[in-house]
């Protein structure tokens, strides 16, 4: 099968340089790309049925239609990718950034000229220091060779690239935190609407895109919609970047087509439990994604059927829970993360993730009292969607929700037995 | 007082930036590359080069994981505690750690050589546990790797 992402990507070894990078076919896609109207790709993009791959799905194309028309505002416009990949359990973008920069860097030149914006970003998190000095190298490789400044290839099409490294914080891979982020301000969220295509950065209409998302594109100028649809198992064009870690054998991140299922991701790419371990459960998306059992190994990854099974895709990077480690212990893990991790913005997130905290690490301590479940079911209530600023506070309670559901008698023998059974 | 060199740094920066409030976590880690970590002083110093009041740029500066408003030793390590490196030992790497340096969490050696923090997922799962050294990934950690990579920060 064809690996258009990763084919270039050899773990363990320096990228490509950009002369490599160009022998290998690199850079024929911003050539096509300048001699076609801007709309064409939009429409183009559409035709592929990319789904973006930051975790919510959207169709890229649909997205890049929502950019205001140029001439309807004023300039700049702003193009920011969101390499802030900070969710517990994902590290696919990593291997993209890390191991292709070249690609992310003509990916963003021919989303940038689709959409026609002359300012754009990587927001980088602080901790991916190899990326950032490979990114660094590489844009500096394309300003020479003029694929990015003044006048790209002769043409009228200007852009400058910046990369911005973060310094530590969940919060900042929200959009509207991200803009606040490159604002110089605290990364708290914005109120929605107005969205960032309206209105993002310095008051500007703004696109966001994955890492990931972007990588896709110069493959779908080069080959065209119907290739890019033909790369995937299920309706959602292309391949994905799945990751498997946890109590597997050989726990990493491969391109496969869109659409393989959980138990191929885990049987014959992570090389199965390891010995003395079975699965108990999943996470398929990051940390914020509802727990599926051992019964929906046969789910397709792909938005719509992991949605269907009850859960999310997200950023396809899922973790394993195995049957030797507490389940309440690994819920008390997830929130520990989101309670630190919460900006304090709003009152439901800050207050309410702290307080799921500790009521499971006294249920975990063997101090659970019997109106605890309800407190926390409670909670999954209120912090779900609608009564947060953003979808911090919503995806934090989704593990929870879910294992209360499907570890309900793990959580009720902790309460009974007042200690934790795995200790 | 801000260096010469620290200001024509900043200044350097805010060349890119639309308004100079963008420079302010660049600003901060220029300071905190030189100095170690972020003063009362060194907040006033930049935020006056940044056009920002002192207190919006602590806000910004307080905000961040990795923004240090108080002194560390040469050496920073952050321990990942998330969801992948505590199902594969993080407490015992955690434990050892402490043993080994004789310090817990959010404290700095003696000899100030070391700092030792937690830290949310590093997005490195597929090397857990794992840990991070000033700017360097170690993962996955066993527990008779941990004396061999001390040894290599000074």
């Amino acid at each position: 099968m064809e690996r258009p992402l990763t084919k270039n990507i050899h773990p363990g070894q320096e990228p490509l340089s950009l002369a490599e990078y160009e022998k290998a076919g690199g850079y024929r896609s911003l050539r096509k790309a300048l001699a076609m109207p801007p709309q064409d790709i939009v429409a183009l993009v559409k035709a592929s049925n990319l789904r973006g791959r930051g975790g919510a799905g959207f169709p890229t194309g649909m997205k890049w239609g929502l950019v205001p028309q140029v001439g309807s505002v004023p300039q700049p416009r702003y193009f920011i990718v969101n390499a802030d990949e900070m969710e517990p359990g994902a590290f696919k973008d990593r291997l993209l950034l890390e191991g292709d920069p070249n690609q992310i860097i003509e990916g963003i030149i021919v989303s940038a000229y689709a959409v026609q914006t002359e300012k754009a970003f990587i927001f980088l998190r602080r901790e991916y220091f190899l990326a950032e000095k490979r990114l660094k190298k590489a844009i500096a490789e394309a300003y020479e060779k003029g694929y990015l400044g003044a006048g790209i290839l002769g043409s009228g099409f200007n852009l400058d690239l910046r990369i911005h490294s973060s310094a530590g914080r969940y919060i900042c891979g929200e959009e509207t935190a991200l803009i606040n982020a490159l604002e110089g301000k605290r990364a708290v969220p914005r109120a929605k609407p107005p969205f960032p295509l309206a209105c993002g950065l310095w008051g500007r209409p703004t696109l966001v895109n994955n890492p990931e998302t972007v990588a896709n594109i110069p493959h779908i100028v080069n080959n065209g919609a119907e290739w890019f649809k033909a790369l995937s198992a299920c309706a959602d064009g292309g391949t994905k970047i799945y990751g498997v870690s946890g109590r597997v054998n050989k726990p990493g991140a491969w391109e496969l087509p869109m659409g393989t299922t959980i138990e191929e991701l885990i049987e014959d790419h992570g090389g199965g439990m390891q010995k003395g371990y079975a699965l108990r459960g999943i996470i398929p998306g990051g940390a914020s994604t509802d727990f599926l059992l051992p019964k929906h190994l046969d789910v397709p990854m792909d938005f719509d059927s992991v949605a269907k099974a009850g859960s999310r895709m997200g950023t396809g990077t899922m973790t394993v829970l195995d049957d030797r480690t507490c389940p309440v212990g690994f819920v008390h893990n997830l929130e520990v993360f989101f309670s630190r991790e919460s900006c304090g913005w709003c009152t439901p997130c800050r207050e309410g993730l702290p307080w799921i905290e500790k009521i499971l690490h006294a249920i975990e301590n063997g101090r659970g009292e019997s109106g605890d479940l309800s407190l926390l079911e409670q909670h999954c209530r209120l912090l779900g969607p609608g009564n947060t600023f953003c979808a911090l506070a919503p995806g934090a309670v989704e593990p929870l929700q879910s294992a209360l559901k499907y570890f309900r008698e793990d959580f009720e023998r902790h309460i009974r037995e007042k200690k934790c059974t795995w200790k | 007082m801000l260096t010469e060199e620290e200001k024509r740094e900043i200044t350097a920066e805010l060349a890119h930036c639309e308004h100079k409030s963008a420079a302010s976590i660049e600003a901060l880690k220029v300071i905190q590359k030189r100095r170690g970590w972020v003063s009362d002083a060194s907040i006033r110093d930049i935020a006056f080069l940044l056009d920002m009041t002192p207190a919006e740029l602590d806000a910004v500066a307080t905000f961040f994981n990795f923004i240090y408003r108080k002194p560390v030793g040469r050496h920073v390590i952050a321990v990942c505690d998330s969801i992948v490196c505590w199902s594969l030992g993080y407490d015992q790497l955690r434990e050892l750690l402490q043993k080994s340096l004789g310090i817990g969490l959010g404290e700095t050696t003696q000899d100030d050589r070391f700092t030792l923090l937690p830290a949310s997922c590093l997005g490195a799962c597929d090397r857990a546990p794992a840990m991070l050294v000033d700017e360097d990934l170690h993962g996955p950690v066993t527990p008779e790797m941990i004396d061999g990579i001390l040894e290599k920060y000074r």
